[in-house]
């Protein structure tokens, strides 16, 4: 059977160890059914000194493992260090780089592509940046899927790749301030690192009791866990050609299978959401930004 | 510069005696009030939009009744009613009738009262928006809407609309009038 | 070089004409304002302008010898950037100064379609840095950019070093804890987006009920604030709603507080900037009026050699409290 979509990890979102991540892309480059893995960090540009060395045998094995590898970049560029690295991702090395911030356009060789971060909201934006030589746009996750399939069309038109965020807490928003370090009464340049003790994000709770969203570090994210696997007959109509999967904590390899099963059409949207479920026991799945009455509504039947 | 926290209350005593006062008088006088008003700014109406077929109860907590309001365009009414006898409404502004004279007329900003609390806001928040919005822009001076209320004669009742509203904006603590409006 | 006796600009909110000429005879030096759709982002009932008002209010302006400037600066809907060209061409039509823009797309049309329209970047694009900056200078053309408010001012200072344009930034108001244009928080919760419809807590989901003697705000049906009938009351948005996380009750994301860098007007100023920019244009045009006034006396205060007196705003303020916000390093 052929696969309707191409699949792409994410950069890791979160504060994991060194040695966590060094295993998580092993695995990864090992066994995971995916064609393009984007690498490296894209929420603080404190938490690179711990794992840096670890990423070029990391990016090693994936490629031997035949996965395409994209360099991330940050979020939300501001110091001198961070300009730094940012142009050092386009001129010392000849890998592909995912754009999260518009600062990087300066330094922007072709090919690049255009992470969910960058506010590709129409086709004008798009096209402009296509022009410019982004090769893929991974669409921002808050858009309507009424957007999403002009921009996927516009995107097609140009000969770029449309992917949307399909799996894992969606980043919501972007700070100067360390969430994770107001919660445990430190500031931002004595941060103690505290975000590596959620993994998968810290859930914030409404004052009602209710989930509703998760922090980590200077990232607002959902609560919720974006699935788009009981969606991909629409999403392959729109036009949308790839997925991306953000990483979490647990079985991710088994996550990938599952959607790559049911890309190929191997399973049905229904028992892929069954598998899911499994796999992430402790989270709530939505589409609602692109099929429901707002992001946080409860995941909407296809 | 105004301080939230000196917005005067109604003297409990007026209060005591208004509750006995027939609202009929009150009413006619409002319902000509509000038509004479929406016929010197229709663009009052652009402004409210959709939100003007929506029922406002107007609500001085200073005084023992409210006022509804409906700034329909064909049959704009405005209503003197017992709180108990309210009825339905969309949105209810409560608070000090002070507070309430002086937001129509441009002193006080909405959101400021609301922050200090002096303002409350229940039910279609979108409406009271659009209509607290509706009315800043108008620049409405209370002496002259009440002179207009006079029709033809509204060059004679300008000189006593202006100095009734200017002493009630003194006793309130309020400018009523734009000629008194502090520009130092 | 010290930049004692500069002349700073002040830059007006206005969201009604009423407002309008209320900040012009404030003494306002610009004032900027918006069209009455989902083309800028503060897309409230019963707020903002017709084109016919928006011309007369240029008008006004201009023959008060103050400017005028129109955000058109949400992100255009996919297959509907017609009517945010069209108020591109409105804006330039009608005479505005400048018009403040976001999208990428957008800048990319105007700079093309009115070579002679002046283009600011609105903060909405958030460009933190220097090298950011110059993308849209060079791309576009753009000549001034309105900054985020996560700076520093020594922050400040560093990318007016590095840039050849103009920098706006903001001196009073709401303060975003988010990077602007950059967050969905609002949207996660209603359904409409801040980028895309032009308003952040919009109204249409804001629900406030007195429970057991407190004051509760939700937004699409979520409880963000409960507060007790003596305390102040914030506006019902989530960055500045009062949470659970872990052990932690509270303010998570910020406290319900507004911006005041009234005080720190010498050190913008020597930091290079050229505008001062006053949030507001959902308030009235007393709130206008009010803060107008107070700024352009601290600005004229500083150019003469004065000392600049601040804080006098306060019971304008969301929460009653202000901060200096970013520009101070400890905020974060």
């Amino acid at each position: 059977m052929t696969q309707r979509f191409s699949l792409t990890v994410g950069p890791l979102q979160f504060n994991w160890s060194a040695d966590a991540f060094a295993d998580f892309y092993a695995r990864i480059a090992d066994e995971a059914p995916v064609d393009r893995v984007v690498i490296g960090e894209t929420v603080c540009s404190k938490r690179t000194p711990f794992y840096e060395d670890r990423i070029p045998a990391a990016i090693e094995r994936l490629q031997a493992g035949g996965k395409t590898v994209v360099l991330g970049s940050l979020a939300m560029v501001t110091l001198e260090r961070e300009k730094r690295a940012a142009r050092e991702l386009f001129e010392q090395t000849a890998l592909e780089v995912e754009i999260n911030d518009l600062t990087l356009m300066n330094w922007a060789r072709p090919p690049f592509s255009i992470g969910p971060l960058i506010n590709v909201y129409n086709e004008a934006t798009l096209a402009y940046l296509a022009g410019q030589g982004a090769k893929l746009f991974c669409l921002p996750p808050e858009i309507p899927f009424a957007s999403v399939e002009k921009l996927a069309h516009a995107a097609n038109q140009c000969g770029a790749v449309p992917e949307l965020w399909a799996y894992g807490r969606i980043p919501l928003a972007i700070s100067a301030r360390c969430y994770h370090a107001r919660v445990h009464g430190l500031s931002k340049d004595s941060c103690q690192f505290v975000c590596d003790k959620d993994p998968d994000g810290l859930t914030v709770n409404t004052l009602d009791g209710q989930d509703f969203l998760a922090v980590n570090g200077v990232q607002t994210m959902s609560h919720n866990y974006c699935n788009l696997i009981g969606d991909l007959d629409r999403l392959a109509a729109a036009g949308v050609r790839s997925l991306r999967l953000s990483p979490h904590t647990g079985d991710f390899v088994a996550v990938c299978k599952t959607f790559a099963d049911a890309a190929s059409g191997a399973i049905s949207g229904a028992e892929g959401l069954a598998r899911l479920k499994v796999l992430a026991p402790g989270a709530d799945f939505s589409n609602g930004f692109l099929f429901g009455s707002c992001g946080a509504a409860e995941l909407a039947p296809a | 510069m105004w301080n939230a926290k000196d917005i005067p209350l109604f003297p409990a005593v007026g209060a005591a005696m208004l509750r006995f006062a027939p609202l009929t008088p009150l009413s006619m006088a409002g319902a000509h009030l509000v038509k004479t008003l929406i016929r010197r700014h229709p663009s009052l109406f652009s402004r409210l939009g959709e939100q003007a077929d929506k029922v406002f109860l107007i609500d001085p907590t200073d005084l023992p009744f409210a006022f509804r309001l409906q700034p329909h365009l064909e049959a704009p009414t405005l209503e003197a009613v017992r709180r108990e006898d309210a009825g339905l409404w969309d949105a209810r502004i409560g608070g000090p009738l002070a507070a309430l004279l002086g937001l129509v007329h441009g002193v006080y900003d909405g959101d400021a009262l609301f922050f200090s609390r002096d303002l409350v806001i229940e039910g279609d928040t979108e409406a009271v928006l659009a209509l607290r919005n509706a009315i800043d822009n108008e620049e409405i001076d209370l002496a002259s809407e009440i002179a207009a209320l006079f029709g033809p004669f509204e060059h004679v009742a300008a000189t006593p609309a202006r100095k009734v509203s200017s002493a009630v904006g003194h006793f309130f603590g309020v400018a009523l009038t734009r000629e008194n409006e502090n520009h130092a | 070089m010290s930049a004692r006796g500069k002349k700073l600009e002040l830059v007006c909110p206005a969201g009604t004409p009423a407002a309008f000429r209320a900040a012009i005879d404030a003494g306002a030096h610009t004032v900027y304002c918006g069209f009455n759709d989902e083309t800028n982002a503060r897309n409230f009932p019963g707020l903002n302008f017709s084109t016919e008002e928006l011309a007369t209010s240029v008008a006004y302006a201009h023959k008060k010898g103050a400017h005028a400037l129109v955000a058109i600066n949400t992100f255009p809907r996919a297959g509907a950037v017609e009517l945010w060209h069209k108020r591109v061409d409105d804006a330039a039509k009608v005479g505005a100064d400048a018009v403040i823009l976001a999208d990428i797309g957008l800048l990319d049309y105007a700079s093309k379609k009115h070579p002679n329209l002046r283009l600011h970047l609105s903060v909405q694009a958030a460009a933190a840095n220097a090298d950011a900056i110059s993308f849209y200078a060079r791309a576009f053309g753009v000549k001034r950019v309105v900054l985020p408010r996560v700076l520093t001012v020594q922050e400040i200072a560093a990318v007016n070093r590095d840039i050849e344009i103009e920098t706006e930034v903001f001196i009073f108001g709401g303060l975003c804890v988010m990077a602007e244009g950059r967050c969905s928080l609002s949207s996660y919760a209603t359904g409409k987006s801040p980028n895309m419809n032009g308003a952040c807590s919009p109204a249409s989901h804001v629900e406030y009920r007195e429970e057991d003697d407190e004051l509760v705000s939700r937004l699409g049906g979520f409880a963000i604030h409960r507060v007790g009938a003596k305390e102040a009351a914030p506006y019902p948005t989530l960055c500045k709603g009062c949470f659970e996380a872990g052990e932690y009750k509270g303010h998570v994301f910020e406290d319900p507080s507004s911006l005041d860098a009234g005080a720190l007007i010498p050190q913008l100023a020597e930091a290079g900037v050229t505008a001062l920019k006053i949030e507001g244009r959902q308030r009235s045009r007393s709130y206008t009026e009010a803060v107008v006034r107070n700024f352009r006396k601290a600005v004229d205060d500083y150019a003469a050699g004065r000392p600049v007196v601040g804080g006098a705003l306060r019971d304008l303020t969301e929460g009653q409290t202000t901060t200096a916000g970013s520009y101070r390093k400890t905020w974060r």
